[in-house]
C-alpha cells in the first residue's frame, strides 16, 4: 500500500438513491493543502464523510495511506451543534484530548494549560469560564479550531469552516490553516469563496458529482471549468424529484 | 395544627409513609439527573412512550403469575418498555414516520393494551393503583429494589458520564474519533427504564416519567452547566416526593398526581423567579 496520502481510487456514492459520486480517482499527497468547491450538490460533503469512514463508497476504494480514520481531525457544518447546549468553553476545547484519554481518564492539569493556550491562539483568551451559549457563532468556531489544535491530528478535514462567519474570524482562522499547513499537516477544506481558495490554497478539487478538474488552483478555476462544472449543475435542477422525497409527509 | 404535626408527625407515626419518603428520595436522585440527560437529548418522548408500556408489561405478569408479585411486575415492566423503545426507536428510523408520530402511537396502543388486560382479571382499584401509584404496596423489599436501581443508576451515569454528554453534544465528534455512540445511549436507555420501573409503584405509570421530566425543565430555568442542572433536579424531584407525600396523607390524594403536583408547582414558581424564567425573556424582549 502506499503510505505518501489519500488515494481514491475509482470512488462511487449514492446518497438516497442517487449517484452522488462518481468514479472518482486521485490523491490528496500528504502534508499538501487542497480546496474542494464546487456548485451545490457536487457531493463535497459526501466526499469528506466517506473519508471519514461515516459513509461507506459503493464502488471503488479510499486508501488512507495507514492511518486510521478515528485520527483525523474532522470540523462539519456547525450548524449541526446545538449551541444552547450546558457546557462551557473550556471543556468543549478539553474535548480535543480524546484520542489521549478516550472516555475514561481523567484529564491532567497539564491538558487544561494546553486547552487554555489553544484558547489565547484563536484569540479567545480568559473565554474559558462561559457558557458555549453566551458565544457568536464566529467565536463558537474559534472553539472549535481551538479543540482541533489539542487534537494535534495529522490530516484536518473542514467542511465550509467560514460558512456565517465574520470576516475577521475567518481571516483568523485561515491563518491557523496556513500554519498548520507550514506544519506539514495534510488539509482538506470544502469552500466556495473563489478569491480565498486563488489567495490560500495551492491545489483544488473542482467537483460536481465527478472531477471537472483536479490540481494545481490556478489550472483547476479556470473560467472553461468553472463553466462545465456550472452546465453540469444546472442539468440537475431539470431531473424528475425523487420518488421519495415525495413520500415524505 | 403545628408545623411538627404537618411536616413531620406523618412519617414519623407511620412506618408506610416512612418507607415512601425513602422510597420517593431514592427515586429523585436518580431520575433528576437522568431526566436532565433525557431532556437535553430531545428524548422527553421516547420516555412517554416507555413509560406507558409499563402498564401492559406488569398487567401481563400480573395475569402470568396471578397474584400481586412485585418482582414478576417489574420484570414484566422492564421488558415491554425496552421492547416498546427498541421498536418505536426502529419504526422511526425505517420508515416515513417522523419520531414523534411513532412514540404517540406506540404509547396509545401500551396504554389501551394495559387497561384492557388489567380489566380483564382485576378490580378497577387494581387498574387505579397501577395507572397513579400507591404508597401502601412499598415494602421493605420494594424500598431495597428502588435503593439498588438508584445506586447503580448514579454510578453507572458517573462512568459513562463523558461519552453519554458527548453523544448528547456533539455525536459527529464522537464518531470521529472512533467511538461507538450506541452503547451509551442503549445503557442510557436501560436506566431511564429502570428508573421508570421503579417509580410506578409510587408515582402509577402515567406520572412515572414525570418524575424526570419536571425537575429537568425546572433545573433549566435555573442553572447553565450541566453538573448544576443535574443537581437541582435531584434536589427538585426529592422536594416533590417529600410535599406530595404530605398532601397524599393529609388531603387523601393519590401519591403520584400529588407528588407531580408538587412538582408543578415548583416549575410553575421558577418559571416566574428563576433567572432562565419567563422575567429573563420578557426583560430581553424589551431591550
Amino acid at each position: 500500500m502506499n503510505h505518501s496520502g489519500i488515494y481514491l481510487h475509482k470512488v462511487s456514492i449514492a446518497y438516497d438513491r442517487q449517484l452522488v459520486i462518481d468514479d472518482l480517482s486521485g490523491a490528496f499527497e500528504f502534508g499538501t493543502m487542497t480546496a474542494i468547491t464546487g456548485p451545490n450538490g457536487a457531493g463535497k460533503s459526501t466526499l469528506i464523510k466517506t473519508i471519514m469512514g461515516e459513509l461507506l463508497p459503493d464502488s471503488g476504494k479510499i486508501d488512507l495511506g495507514g492511518i486510521s480514520n478515528s485520527t483525523l481531525g474532522y470540523l462539519p457544518q456547525s450548524l449541526t451543534i446545538d449551541r444552547s447546549f450546558p457546557i462551557s468553553v473550556i471543556d468543549t476545547v478539553i474535548l480535543g484530548t480524546w484520542p489521549r484519554i478516550g472516555p475514561f481518564s481523567g484529564v491532567t492539569s497539564e491538558m487544561e494549560y494546553e486547552a487554555t493556550d489553544a484558547l489565547s491562539a484563536v484569540g479567545l483568551s480568559g473565554f474559558g469560564r462561559r457558557s458555549i451559549c453566551t458565544l457568536s457563532a464566529g467565536q463558537f468556531q474559534r472553539v472549535l479550531f481551538a479543540r482541533l489544535l489539542l487534537q494535534d491530528p495529522k490530516i484536518i478535514l473542514l467542511d465550509e469552516p467560514f460558512n456565517l462567519i465574520d470576516n475577521r474570524t475567518t481571516q483568523d482562522l485561515l491563518s491557523i490553516i496556513v500554519r498548520w499547513h507550514d506544519e506539514k499537516r495534510t488539509i482538506i477544506i470544502i469552500l466556495h469563496d473563489f478569491e480565498q481558495i486563488r489567495a490560500h490554497f495551492p491545489n483544488t478539487l473542482l467537483l460536481a458529482r465527478k472531477s471537472i478538474a483536479w490540481g494545481p488552483t490556478e489550472n483547476t478555476l479556470s473560467s472553461a471549468n468553472l463553466l462545465s462544472a456550472q452546465s453540469i449543475a444546472d442539468g440537475w435542477s431539470k431531473e424528475p424529484k425523487l420518488y421519495s422525497k415525495l413520500l415524505e409527509i | 395544627m403545628n408545623m411538627s404535626a404537618l411536616l413531620i408527625e406523618p412519617f414519623a407515626n407511620y412506618g408506610f409513609m416512612r418507607r415512601a419518603l425513602v422510597s420517593s428520595v431514592a427515586l429523585g436522585l436518580g431520575s433528576g439527573p437522568l431526566g436532565v440527560l433525557l431532556m437535553l437529548r430531545r428524548m422527553s418522548m421516547i420516555g412517554d412512550a416507555m413509560s406507558h408500556a409499563i402498564l401492559p408489561g406488569a398487567a401481563i405478569a400480573f395475569l402470568l403469575v396471578g397474584s400481586i408479585s412485585m418482582f414478576a411486575m417489574w420484570m414484566g415492566s422492564i421488558i415491554a418498555s425496552l421492547i416498546v423503545a427498541l421498536l418505536a426507536g426502529i419504526v422511526s428510523q425505517t420508515t416515513v414516520l417522523k419520531e414523534d408520530a411513532s412514540f404517540a402511537s406506540f404509547y396509545l396502543t401500551s396504554l389501551a393494551l394495559g387497561v384492557l388486560i388489567l380489566s380483564l382479571s382485576g378490580s378497577n382499584i387494581e387498574l387505579l393503583h397501577v395507572l397513579f401509584g400507591t404508597i401502601l404496596a412499598i415494602d421493605a423489599q420494594a424500598i431495597f429494589l428502588v435503593g439498588l436501581i438508584t445506586s447503580f443508576t448514579l454510578i453507572t451515569l458517573a462512568v459513562i458520564y463523558r461519552p453519554l454528554v458527548l453523544h448528547c453534544f456533539d455525536p459527529g465528534f464522537l464518531r470521529s474519533v472512533g467511538e461507538r455512540g450506541a452503547i451509551y445511549h442503549l445503557l442510557f436507555l436501560f436506566l431511564v427504564v429502570i428508573n421508570l420501573v421503579a417509580g410506578f409503584q409510587t408515582l402509577g405509570s402515567l406520572m412515572a416519567i414525570g418524575m424526570m421530566i419536571l425537575p429537568a425543565v425546572i433545573a433549566k430555568l435555573w442553572a447553565r452547566t450541566l453538573p448544576v442542572m443535574a443537581l437541582i433536579a435531584a434536589v427538585s424531584a426529592v422536594t416533590s416526593g417529600f410535599f406530595g407525600l404530605l398532601a397524599s396523607y393529609h388531603l387523601g390524594f393519590a401519591s403520584g398526581p400529588s407528588i407531580i403536583i408538587s412538582a408543578s408547582l415548583i416549575y410553575a414558581v421558577s418559571l416566574i423567579i428563576g433567572p432562565y424564567g419567563t422575567r429573563t425573556s420578557i426583560y430581553n424582549r424589551s431591550h
